[in-house]
């Protein structure tokens, strides 16, 4: 873990707009992320995990609008470059890995010349050494008998292996953060072992910072330094992995914790999550958007979020922490 | 446990051209007691949804039988299932509720259509059976006149179990039922899928990708490699002593919170035999196998007893 953040997010705040009114997908969302350091977000369906991601990367949809907040990555602030020179940044300093392999490969290219392609945009390869450096990025992310799949097409390939052409991808100019979203999702859990220990095997070696996206809390604890956890656009709480396990401070994320199927002995131990996510589009959402779920109200939940932090790095937003 | 479905030697084989066949379940043999909750794990490609179709009679087999009860539905073809008197004895809810239901047919519709056309129901009875179906599910009545995309995961989930369960099916088989929901919606549902069980007295084979949940919600579990099934036991037994090297790597690639239980795991490299046309004496499982041994190339490991109700295929175990 490294004291310089390779991306620092503070105060991110990010709005859509749609036919029934503006939808307040992120608020306030500070975070960061070391030189080396993997870390998670991890939250139930629209909490607002990839939103995050695309806000950072620049690719956020056309209706959607940073309203406040900072991304500082390399000495400037990614909110605030221009097009042009983010699409520089992005496939050299910044990757990403989307959730399904098949469909953000092109179909019709032959996987070689698709890292061809990042290695003489971005990495300043010629075209007559890339096909080359592609193969030896197959090895990288151990496809058998590279250079024969290079000339395969995605459907030719599993859903494992488009994932790690994806990786080879992402990882081809040694970007200085990768951005994982949900990677392993529609994987079989043999392939997402030997792909997480993958994404973490490279990424220390090049002291790549990683951003992994996920909703699966035990997969979260097991690949990554630190947890981040999202709850209706706000940062609820975040801890080193172990002792976000051990010792959840937030009342989201004890329940969390609670709803999912680990070390339990039966059915009956698992606790669900009373009510739903609030309807973000509301003009007098709560302070707390949990505080609508939540079994430890007390009066000043009402009044602005408190941001505490207490011990070794680990903060929370909440009035009345377990 | 009395026998409700009994499996023996059922083999689904596809051509893929030029005389060469993919041996998509090549004879499996097993059975489901009456009220038993079997799972059903495996990788993708390892022929779990072959034998799910064959069993829900969606497919023909190349040989076999399929018997539940006293029928065997093997014999029966599956292009004239549909309007089979054994339709109604086995149900299915399927992985993507989203995906499954009709978009143009709000919830009620949804529900009473098996009612209709394998019940006969009609009027006030119909209304009253889908009513009592949505309250049996936790459904509230209001949503019944809402469609797919007016429902959340949860609520879309639970009409595919109201209609599955509409005609009183004897088996109920579960595609990954919870795949596509988050944990704190997919503790509801696995806890309505455990009281309905009860309540109503099916068996279910429920197939899984997770581990975890198939470790709770499950009497027994049959783990399948390459179409066929190399391990077979009590969950319970299965999870805590997995005898075949295959149920072992499953089982280490559980992702581990507490680093203490992350040692000694075992991952797989390589990719699996190729199904099409398959070397009869060597085990599917050889060249990704960490004990590998030249007599597993020799012979085919069969299926064999190693203990009351337990059964793996490995020349080792």
């Amino acid at each position: 873990m490294s004291a310089i953040p390779a991306l620092a997010v503070d105060n991110l705040s990010v709005e859509f707009r749609t036919r029934s009114g503006i939808v307040k997908v992120l608020e306030h969302v500070s975070f960061s992320v070391g030189k080396g350091e993997t870390i998670a977000l991890v939250g139930e369906s629209g909490s607002g995990k990839s939103v995050t991601a695309f806000a950072v990367m620049g690719i956020l949809d056309a209706a959607g609008k940073v309203t406040s907040g900072t991304a500082m990555f390399g000495g400037s602030d990614l909110l605030k470059q221009s097009e042009r020179d983010l699409a520089e940044l992005r496939g050299r300093e910044l990757s990403m890995i989307f959730q399904n392999p098949r469909t953000a490969l092109n179909p019709i290219r032959r996987v070689g010349q698709q890292i061809a392609d990042v290695l003489v945009r971005h990495g300043g390869a010629t075209r007559a050494d890339a096909p080359k450096l592609a193969i030896e990025m197959l090895k990288k992310v151990r496809i058998p008998d590279p250079e024969r799949r290079a000339e395969a097409y995605p459907f030719e390939m599993s859903g494992g292996m488009c994932q790690r052409i994806m990786i080879a991808i992402a990882l081809a100019c040694r970007p200085a953060l990768l951005i994982a979203d949900e990677p392993t999702t529609g994987l079989d859990v043999t392939t997402q072992a030997v792909i997480m220990d993958l994404i973490g095997e490279l990424g220390r070696d090049s002291g790549m910072a990683t951003i992994f996206i996920t909703h699966d809390l035990a997969l979260a604890a097991e690949y990554c330094d630190r947890i981040v956890v999202m709850h209706a656009g706000h940062i609820v709480e975040s801890a080193p992995s172990q002792t976000l396990f051990a010792d959840p401070r937030h009342p989201y994320t004890a329940k969390l914790l609670a709803a999912t199927p680990g070390e339990t002995a039966s059915l009956a131990e698992l606790v669900s999550i009373p009510g739903n996510l609030p309807d973000l589009r509301r003009e007098d959402l709560p302070a707390c958007r949990y505080s609508g779920r939540c079994e430890r109200l007390v009066g000043r939940c009402a009044e602005p979020l408190p941001h505490q932090t207490i011990g070794d790095r680990h903060g929370i937003a909440c009035w009345n922490p377990l | 446990m009395t026998g409700l479905l009994e499996i023996s030697q059922l083999a689904k084989r596809f051509e893929v051209g030029g005389k060469r066949l993919l041996y998509a379940v090549d004879e499996v043999t097993f059975t489901i007691g009456k009220g038993e909750t079997v799972g059903l794990v495996g990788e993708s490609g390892c022929g779990k949804s072959t034998l799910v179709r064959l069993i829900n009679r969606l497919l023909d087999p190349t040989s076999g039988s399929i018997r539940l009860g006293d029928t065997d539905l093997a014999a029966i073809r599956a292009s004239g299932f549909a309007g089979n008197t054994n339709r109604r004895r086995v149900q299915m809810v399927f992985q993507d509720a989203g995906d499954s239901l009709n978009p143009r047919f709000t919830a009620f519709h949804a529900i009473a259509d098996p009612l209709r056309r394998l019940k006969s129901l009609s009027g006030v009875a119909l209304t009253a059976r889908v009513e009592a179906l949505a309250d049996m599910t936790g459904l509230p009545r209001t949503l019944l006149t809402r469609f797919p995309h007016q429902l959340s995961g949860g609520q879309k989930a639970r009409v595919g179990i109201a209609r599955a369960i509409a005609v009183e099916p004897e088996l109920l088989i579960l595609d990954e039922p919870t795949a596509a929901l988050d944990v704190s919606v997919q503790v509801v549902i696995l806890q309505l899928l455990q009281t309905l069980k009860r309540e109503l007295g099916m068996s279910y084979l429920f197939v899984s990708h997770d581990l975890n949940v198939v470790r709770l919600l499950c009497d027994r579990v049959l783990v399948m490699y390459l179409g066929k099934i190399v391990e077979a036991g009590p969950a319970s037994e299965v999870f805590a002593d997995a005898k075949h090297p295959y149920t072992r790597a499953l089982i280490s690639a559980i992702p581990q919170a507490d680093p203490d239980k992350r040692v000694g795991r075992l991952r797989l490299g390589g990719e699996p035999r190729s199904p099409i046309d398959p070397d009869p004496k060597v085990c599917r499982f050889y060249g990704r196998c960490p004990t590998g041994e030249p007599r597993c190339a020799e012979q085919m490991p069969a299926l064999r007893d190693v203990g009351p109700d337990r059964q793996v295929a490995c020349h080792f175990a």
